[in-house]
C-alpha cells in the first residue's frame, strides 16, 4: 500500500486503449483506476492477468504488473501468481467468453478453493474481438454472425454459477454506472477470498441489442435490505427471471483463504527456508 | 554390463491386486541391505484389480544397466502369468508355483528346477486369510534363495505398521508359515542364492520419479502443479510430502491445461516452478506452452511418457513423446527438450533442466519414461556440495538508470532480465502476443523478425552447457549406436557384450534432444562406418529428427510392444547389421 494517495490518471499505463468508442469497457477502466487510487494500491505490487478478448486487452492500459495470457486461461495464470506470491494483489480481467465459455471449467475450481484473487468480467454478451458471434451469455434468439437465424442457446447465469460453486463474495455492476461500479470494485480487492463482479459492458458495436439505452431500463439494484450473507437469497435473486438486471452485492462471507490453508500443511511440515536436503535424502536410505 | 557372478534376475508374476508388487518391493530392499545394486522391472494392468502384473528384479554386486533377458528365478501366482512366462523357462531356471491347489498344473520343461509352494491353499487354510498368500511367498523365497530373514521381517513390520499390530502380526505369520513349508517339504536343488556383501554407505535406493522430484528440489523448484497421471503421479506423490518442508506450494489443478498456467504464473512471480505429467496432459499443455515460449518464462514440464496415442498404454512402456515435446504446439516455438538415461540421470538432470530454464527463459520439456520412473536402483549418494545451481538474471533497476525498463530488451546474448512483481520500475505485462521490447503488442514485421530471432538465437550455444555427450565403446567403430532415454541401459550393455566378442561397436547417449547436440553427433557420425538408432515407437522419431536436422541416415531398430528393450534384442541387431 502507498503512505499518500495517488491520482487515479496516474495509475494509467502509455498505451492507449484500443477499444471502439462508446466500449462499456472505458467505464470500467476508469472505475478500475479509481478503485487502485481509492485503496492506495502500490501499482508495484498488484498484478492484472487477463485471457484473450476486447477486455482482456485491460492490463496493457494498467500501470501495474500484468499478464495477457490465453483465451480462457487468466484464472490458472492468476492462481500461480497468487499462491506462488500472496504478498501480491491479483485483480483479472476479461470477457464473458473468456470466462464462461472456453475457460468455464477452471471457474468452480478457483471459487471452491477461495483463491484470494479478484476476478471482474466485462460482459457485453458478444465476441466483439472475432466481430460479432453469440456468447455464453448472449440471450436465446439474438441475432449475431453465427446465429443469423437467433441463438439456439440458452444462457449462463455468471451470477448463479460462482454462487452455486462457493464464492465468497458476489456482484454486478454496470458500466453505465460508474460511482457505483467503483464501490464494487473496491469492497471486491478488500474481500479476503474469491470475489466475483459480473460488469454489465454494452458492445455498441456487435451487440445491438443489449445497449446502454436497454441495459438502463432494466437495472434494478438490490435493496439494502438483502441479507448479504444468505446464500439461498442470492441465488433467489440471481435466479430470478423478471428480466431485470441486478445490481450491487448478492453475497458476502468470509471463509478460510487457500493460501492460509497450504501456510497450515507448510506448518504441519514443519518448513524451513534452510531445507535439511541431508536428512531428505536419508529417507531414501534401505 | 554386469559379469559379476551374483547377478541374479527374480520375477514375479501374478493377477494385478495379489501383492505382487509388493513381494518384489520387499525382495528388492533385502537385497539392496545386504550390499547388492538393483534394478527393477514392473509392468502391471491400468486396471487396480485383475489383469497381469508383474515386478522383476536384478541383483549383482556390480552396476546393473539393464532389466536383463529374461530371469534366473520365476515365481508364478496364478496360471495366466505361467502362462505368459512359461516360454522363457529354459534349462537352468528355477519355477516357483502356487500348487498344489493352485488351480493350474504347470508342464516343468526339461532342465527347469520346479519348486510347488501351496501358497493359496496355506493362506486360505492354516492362516485364514487369502490376501497373505504374497507373505507365504515371500518366507518361502526368503528361505529358498537365501534373503536375510531379520531383514524380511524389519521390511515387512515396517511395511505394515501403520495399519496395526494385527496386520503386522498375521503377516509375519504368512512369512514364517512359507519358511517352514520350505524347510519340512522342499530340498533345495538350484544354487542360486541372494549375495551378501559388504553394505555400501554411500547408496541410496529410489525410482526414477522420486529422483526427479528430488531433483527439483535441489535444483530450487518451489512450486508444482499437476494432474494425476499414470506413469507421473509419483513424481507429485513424492513432491507432496517434501515441498511444503522447503516453504513450496503444490497444488493439484483442475486439469493439465490449469497446471501449466498455475507454473506459469509462479514463474512469472519469481519462483521456480514445475509440472509434472504424461503424454494426455502433455498435449493438453501445448497451447501453453507456446506462451512460455512467447512471453520467456522459465518453467519445466516432465513428461515421464507411456504408450499412446489418445488413452493408449497408461501403465506400458514406450518412446513416443519426442515429436510432441521437440514440435508440439502451434507457431514458432524454441524449446529445450532433456531426456533421462537412468535414476542418477533423473536426479542430475532434472537439476540441468531447471538451470537451462532458469538461464535461457525458456520451456524445458524432461523427458522420462514409465519404465524408468517405476524402477528402483541403488545409485551413488549425490555430493550436493559439487552441484551449481543457476538462478535466471533479475532486472536491475541501476543497470538502466533514467531509462525505462524494457522487458525484452535486445542485446547480444538475446536474454533479457526479468523483473519480479514488487520491484520497483519494473512492471510489464507478460503476453502471448507479439510484442515489441516493452512488452507491448507490436506487430511489424522488423520486429517478428527480431523477436523470433531473439526467441531462437538465444540457446545456439545451449549445446556446450552440458557436459560432453557420452561415447563409449570403440573409435573407430564398424557400427554406431545413438541411443535417447531409458534405451541407454540396454543398448549399453549390448555394445560391451558385442565388443567382448571382437565386434567394432560404439555408442552414443545425447541427453539433450533438443537443440541437437549437432557437434557430437556429426563427429561421432564421422567415425562409425553406420548407425543404428533403436528407439521404442514405431516412426523412429529420433532417427528422423536427426535425419531431418542433420541430414544423417540410420538404420532404425523400432520395437513398440509396451516393453523395453533387452540387450540381447541390440544384440541380436547389432550382429544382423554390423
Amino acid at each position: 500500500m502507498l503512505t499518500e494517495t495517488m491520482p487515479a490518471k496516474d495509475y494509467k499505463s502509455s498505451v492507449p486503449p484500443t477499444w471502439c468508442p462508446g466500449c462499456g469497457d472505458y467505464g470500467v477502466l476508469n472505475g478500475f483506476l479509481k478503485a487502485l487510487s481509492d485503496l492506495k494500491i502500490n501499482y508495484n505490487e498488484a498484478v492484472v492477468v487477463s485471457g484473450i478478448g476486447c477486455s482482456s486487452r485491460f492490463p496493457f492500459f494498467v500501470k501495474t504488473y500484468g499478464i495477457h495470457s490465453l483465451h480462457g486461461r487468466s484464472l490458472p495464470l492468476a492462481v500461480g501468481v497468487k499462491l506462488a506470491r500472496p504478498d501480491l494483489e491479483v485483480i483479472v480481467t476479461g470477457g464473458d467468453g473468456d470466462g464462461f465459455s472456453i475457460g468455464g471449467g477452471h471457474v468452480p475450481h478457483v471459487v471452491r478453493k477461495n483463491i484470494d484473487i479478484t476476478y471482474i468480467v466485462m460482459d457485453n454478451s458478444i465476441y466483439g474481438l472475432t466481430k460479432g458471434q453469440v456468447s455464453p451469455t448472449s440471450n436465446v434468439g439474438l441475432v449475431t454472425s453465427t446465429t443469423p437465424y437467433g441463438s439456439p442457446d440458452d444462457p449462463v447465469n455468471p451470477i448463479g454459477y460462482v454462487l452455486t460453486y462457493g464464492a465468497t463474495f458476489v456482484a454486478q455492476g454496470f458500466s453505465g454506472n460508474p460511482k457505483e461500479l467503483t464501490e464494487l470494485i473496491k469492497k471486491g480487492i478488500q474481500h479476503k477470498g474469491f470475489s466475483f463482479i459480473n460488469v454489465i459492458s454494452p458492445c455498441p458495436s456487435f451487440n445491438r441489442r443489449d445497449t446502454f439505452k436497454a441495459i438502463k431500463e432494466l437495472i434494478d439494484p438490490i435493496l439494502d435490505t438483502h441479507d448479504t450473507t444468505d446464500r439461498v437469497k442470492a441465488l433467489d435473486l440471481a435466479f430470478n427471471t423478471d428480466g431485470k438486471v441486478r445490481t450491487g452485492i448478492f453475497y458476502d462471507l468470509h471463509k478460510p483463504v487457500y493460501h492460509d490453508r497450504l501456510d497450515e500443511i507448510k506448518r504441519k511440515s514443519k518448513a524451513s527456508d534452510e531445507p535439511d536436503y541431508e536428512a531428505i535424502m536419508d529417507t531414501f536410505k534401505v | 554390463m554386469s559379469t559379476d557372478s551374483h547377478d541374479l534376475i527374480i520375477r514375479v508374476g501374478g493377477e494385478g491386486g495379489e501383492g505382487i508388487i509388493s513381494t518384489g518391493d520387499i525382495i528388492t530392499q533385502a537385497a539392496a541391505r545386504s550390499g547388492l545394486q538393483i534394478f527393477t522391472f514392473k509392468t502391471f494392468p491400468a486396471e487396480i484389480k485383475g489383469g497381469y502384473a508383474m515386478y522383476q528384479v536384478r541383483l549383482s554386486g556390480d552396476p546393473i544397466t539393464s532389466q536383463g533377458d529374461g530371469f534366473n528365478i520365476f515365481i508364478s501366482f496364478n496360471e495366466e502369468a505361467y502362462q505368459i512366462n512359461k516360454n522363457l523357462l529354459k534349462e537352468g531356471t528355477v519355477f516357483m508355483y502356487d500348487g498344489p491347489g493352485g488351480g493350474f498344473e504347470p508342464e516343468i520343461p526339461p532342465g527347469v528346477i520346479s519348486y510347488p509352494v501351496p501358497l493359496s491353499q496355506i493362506a486360505k487354510e492354516d492362516l485364514g486369510s487369502y490376501r497373505t498368500k504374497n507373505m507365504v511367498a515371500v518366507g518361502a523365497i526368503t528361505k529358498l534363495f537365501g534373503l536375510s530373514q531379520k531383514s524380511v521381517e524389519e521390511i515387512v513390520t515396517n511395511k505394515f505398521k501403520k495399519k496395526g499390530d494385527e496386520i503386522v502380526d498375521i503377516n509375519i505369520r504368512a512369512m514364517h508359515a512359507g519358511i517352514s513349508y520350505v524347510e519340512k517339504e522342499l530340498e533345495k536343488k538350484d544354487s542360486f542364492k541372494v549375495a551378501s556383501l559388504e553394505k555400501q554407505k554411500d547408496t541410496i535406493v529410489l525410482d526414477g520419479n522420486e529422483a526427479i522430484g528430488f531433483g527439483a528440489l535441489v535444483a530450487g523448484c518451489r512450486f508444482l502443479s499437476c494432474y494425476p497421471i499414470t506413469p507421473a503421479t509419483e513424481v507429485a506423490i513424492w513432491l507432496s510430502k517434501f515441498l511444503p518442508k522447503v516453504n513450496g506450494t503444490l497444488v493439484q489443478a483442475e486439469d493439465e491445461i490449469a497446471s501449466i498456467g498455475n507454473v506459469l504464473g509462479a514463474a512469472y512471480a519469481g519462483k521456480k516452478a514445475m509440472t509434472s505429467t504424461s503424454g494426455p496432459g502433455m498435449a493438453l499443455m501445448s497451447e501453453l506452452l507456446g506462451m512460455a515460449t512467447m512471453a520467456e518464462i522459465p518453467c519445466v514440464i516432465v513428461n515421464v511418457q507411456r504408450g499412446g496415442p489418445s488413452t493408449g498404454l497408461p501403465t506400458k512402456h514406450e518412446q513416443s513423446d519426442l515429436f510432441i515435446s521437440v514440435y508440439g504446439g502451434h507457431g514458432d516455438a524454441s524449446r529445450i527438450v532433456l531426456a533421462c538415461d537412468d535414476v542418477t540421470d533423473c536426479f542430475y538432470l532434472t537439476i540441468e533442466a531447471f538451470n537451462l530454464a532458469e538461464k535461457y527463459q525458456i520451456p524445458v520439456i524432461l523427458l522420462s519414461d514409465g519404465a524408468l520412473g517405476m524402477r528402483k536402483e541403488a545409485i551413488k549418494r549425490p555430493d550436493l556440495s559439487k552441484i551449481k545451481i543457476v538462478d535466471r538474471e533479475k532486472y536491475d533497476p541501476e543497470s538502466r538508470g533514467d531509462k525505462p525498463f524494457l522487458r525484452y530488451i535486445l542485446n547480444e546474448s538475446n536474454v533479457s532480465p526479468m523483473s519480479i512483481p514488487g520491484q520497483e520500475g519494473g512492471a510489464y505485462v507478460a503476453t502471448g502476443i507479439e510484442h515489441g521490447e516493452k512488452g507491448a503488442p507490436k506487430y511489424t514485421p522488423e520486429n517478428h523478425i527480431m523477436m523470433s530471432k531473439k526467441r531462437f538465437e538465444k540457446m545456439k550455444n545451449v549445446e556446450d552447457d552440458l557436459p560432453e555427450t557420452k561415447r563409449i565403446g570403440d573409435d573407430p567403430a564398424d557400427l554406431g549406436i545413438i541411443s535417447w532415454g531409458s534405451t541407454h541401459g540396454p543398448t549399453k550393455e549390448a555394445i560391451a557384450r558385442a565388443r567382448n566378442q571382437g565386434l567394432k561397436v560404439a555408442g552414443l547417449f545425447p541427453k539433450m534432444i533438443m537443440p541437437l547436440p549437432e557437434k557430437a553427433i556429426s563427429k561421432f557420425a564421422k567415425s562409425v562406418k553406420k548407425i543404428m538408432v533403436p528407439e521404442i515407437n514405431y516412426q523412429g522419431q529420433f532417427a528422423e529428427l536427426i535425419r531431418s536436422k542433420m541430414g544423417i541416415e540410420s538404420v532404425k531398430y523400432n520395437i513398440y510392444g509396451g516393453l523395453p528393450f533387452t540387450p540381447l534384442e541390440i544384440l541380436n541387431k547389432i550382429e544382423e547389421i554390423i
